[in-house]
């Protein structure tokens, strides 16, 4: 394809420049929510809810202050007699006439989104790759009316059910609990990651194994040795979608846990500061919240990326 | 290396006889070539052999062993693919190791570099065993996968088809290099094709397959010369064989009960015609470069033969046409007087 200028496959440097135009304004309308979210985090209270909105402003950590700590109100001489401060959050803390009393709920909170939300992605993704594999390779009697109920799990919105299963966790002690968070996004994750796995194992050639087989291997061990590596690309593209739905989830979260088992998107919203919505904490909260989506994704793009069974296909 | 028996071997898929009893023996050391057209069951057998399909009746013995009910691992046999033939994940070395390092064998780190770099260089291949198996040309991808069929001394190589996804050229260089290995290691064989070249070349014996059932077995020079009916007739053989009704042309001697006459190129003698008689008109003439296709049109049939580049014949001449000790099939199609 060296001959680029009237090539068939090769894009024209007009369209080119058409298509980066589009994308660069698609990505910036998406990207101003976060951009705002962002900006929240580092204002202060007065700043955060200005009006007209404050587009320049003097950063401030003050919402992350607030966004890990709980404050008591004290009089000023209280406050006064106090030794020096020690930090800043302490320093900005007692500007507000208040003391830091101890820490906020919202690191156990991210900590339990952390364990529920990889937890489960594990889980649907371990399920799912068994699942998708013996329906690719082997005769699974019914194996299409199977196939069929799995994805019929996601026909209708899982919070249709919230009651049902609101009472049956009470019933069997699994509300608040981590555990139950687990295995209920792994429920509703497990159908996707079957239906997409299977998609992806079934473009993996069955010769593959078949080679490893008669190489001396049984075929768990072809499985592990010769179709896991071939299907990371699958893998890790069902593991950020699963992710994405755990991590995110508000609904039966807000539902089901309220105490030890509480995950982060029901616990930030509630984050009341003096005088109502403490808005920059929330933003501090949401901001921390986007981190480990984001670094997941960035480290599985390679893998998503690479396409590796590429060029190795004589067809 | 070992034999290789398959006893009254039979296996259906849903509908569809793939193989009906299959009886085959493949000698120590040889090299047997499976040729039909696709669909004839040809890599049936071989997945049979190896083991990843199991027969619906009958049994497979590799050296006197009934390995019937065993699993592809525990018959020591090599599978080539036609295609999908190395580990995308793995490079070129890990390719040929992977044989070696399965944890059936349990072989040392040290036996395995030096086992792959003597493979590596019967299939020369040696100067790329670093590369990723994706980095390879054609040639070289189903070069590894011979090698790694090599590494490990099965009893028996199974191969299906493995040049066909080349070049000519490339075909044409493999065919012998593969020809040379299996000689130099004295290695059991069973090929399957549907290139009657591959199978003229290097095969031992060629067995015919058809609809499932081994239609005939035998040395090269017998299914060419004597082919038991017209189907094995019409394998071999480039340009195809004619095979023309009795009585078209003037037939020599043909016994009671021919009712086909079967004529390759060393079976006519054609000639210019002459005083007014004549059998045949040239069509038309392919030149192939070192030969040349001759067309000739017969009572309405056509007829192809090769003739010298030199040829002096020319499209619209009239020939005449005499058979020099051609084939002769019965009404059923089996050959007479074999």
């Amino acid at each position: 394809m060296s001959a680029a200028a009237h090539s068939v496959v090769e894009p024209s440097t007009t369209s080119k420049r058409v298509a980066a135009t589009l994308v660069i304004v698609y990505a910036v309308v998406s990207m101003i929510p976060l951009f705002w979210i962002f900006a929240t985090s580092f204002k202060t209270p007065p700043d955060s809810i200005a009006y007209p909105p404050k587009i320049v402003f003097t950063p401030s950590i003050e919402g992350y202050c607030n966004l890990f700590t709980t404050r008591t109100r004290q009089t000023a001489e209280y406050i006064n007699a106090l030794p020096p401060a020690t930090s800043f959050c302490d320093e900005t803390t007692r500007k507000r006439n208040m003391v830091i009393a101890g820490p906020s709920n919202f690191l156990p909170r991210f900590l339990n989104s952390i364990v529920i939300a990889f937890g489960s992605t594990f889980l649907a993704v371990f399920l799912g790759t068994l699942a998708a594999y013996g329906f690719s390779r082997f005769k699974v009697p019914l194996a299409d009316d199977l196939l069929f109920f799995i994805l019929s799990t996601r026909f209708m919105p899982p919070i249709a059910v919230a009651i049902p299963i609101y009472l049956m966790y009470r019933e069997i002690g699994l509300s608040d609990t981590a555990l139950g968070m687990i295995l209920l996004y792994t429920a509703v994750n497990v159908s996707l990651a079957v239906w997409l796995l299977k998609g992806f194992i079934d473009e993996i050639p069955r010769e593959y194994e078949e080679a490893a087989m008669i190489d001396g291997y049984t075929r768990l061990q072809a499985f592990w040795r010769v179709v896991l590596p071939q299907a990371t690309t699958g893998i890790a593209a069902t593991a950020i979608f699963c992710l994405i739905f755990a991590w995110n989830e508000y609904a039966f979260a807000a539902l089901l846990t309220s105490g030890t088992a509480q995950t982060a998107p029901p616990f930030i919203p509630t984050i009341i500061g003096e005088g109502g919505q403490d808005w920059p904490a929330v933003a501090a909260g949401t901001t921390i919240f986007l981190v480990p989506i984001l670094v997941f994704t960035i480290l599985l793009r390679k893998q998503l990326l690479r396409g590796i069974t590429f060029g190795a296909v004589r067809k | 290396m070992a034999d290789v028996r398959l006893k009254g071997v039979a296996k259906a898929f849903g509908d569809k006889q793939a193989v009906s009893g299959l009886d085959l023996a493949i000698a120590d050391g040889e090299f047997v070539v499976l040729l039909g057209p696709t669909g004839a069951g040809k890599t049936t057998t071989l997945r049979l052999v190896a083991g990843l399909e199991r027969p619906d009746t009958g049994s497979v013995h590799i050296a006197g062993r009934d390995v019937t009910r065993l699993e592809p691992s525990a018959r020591d046999v090599a599978f080539v693919f036609q295609q999908y033939s190395l580990y995308p994940h793995l490079s070129v070395f890990d390719n040929l190791a992977f044989p070696l390092r399965s944890p059936a064998r349990r072989m040392s780190e040290a036996d395995i570099r030096r086992r792959v770099a003597e493979v590596a260089r019967l299939v020369r291949i040696d100067h790329k065993l670093e590369n990723r198996s994706t980095k390879l040309s054609g040639g070289e991808m189903q070069r590894v996968a011979i090698g790694r069929a090599l590494v490990r001394k099965p009893s028996i190589f199974l191969m299906d088809e493995p040049l066909s996804s080349l070049d000519a050229k490339l075909r044409g260089e493999l065919r012998l290099e593969l020809k040379r290995i299996q000689r130099e290691l004295g290695a059991t064989v069973l090929y399957v094709t549907h290139d009657q070249i591959e199978a003229m070349t290097m095969a031992d014996r060629i067995g015919i397959l058809a609809d499932g059932e081994l239609v005939q077995i035998g040395t090269p020079r017998a299914i060419y010369t004597e082919p038991a009916n017209l189907h094995v007739a019409a394998r071999l053989g480039q340009p195809a064989i004619n095979l023309l009704p009795r009585g078209l042309l003037p037939d020599a001697d043909a016994p009671p009960g021919t009712a086909t006459i079967g004529a390759r190129t060393e079976h006519l003698a054609i000639d210019k015609a002459a005083n007014g008689h004549a059998d045949g008109v040239v069509d038309w003439i392919e030149h192939l470069g070192d030969q040349n296709h001759l067309h000739l049109i017969v009572g309405g049939r056509k007829l192809i033969t090769l003739v010298d580049p030199d040829t002096p014949f020319g499209k619209g001449d009239k020939v005449t046409i005499h058979f020099r000790d051609p084939l002769f099939f019965d009404a059923s199609g089996q050959r007479i007087g074999g």
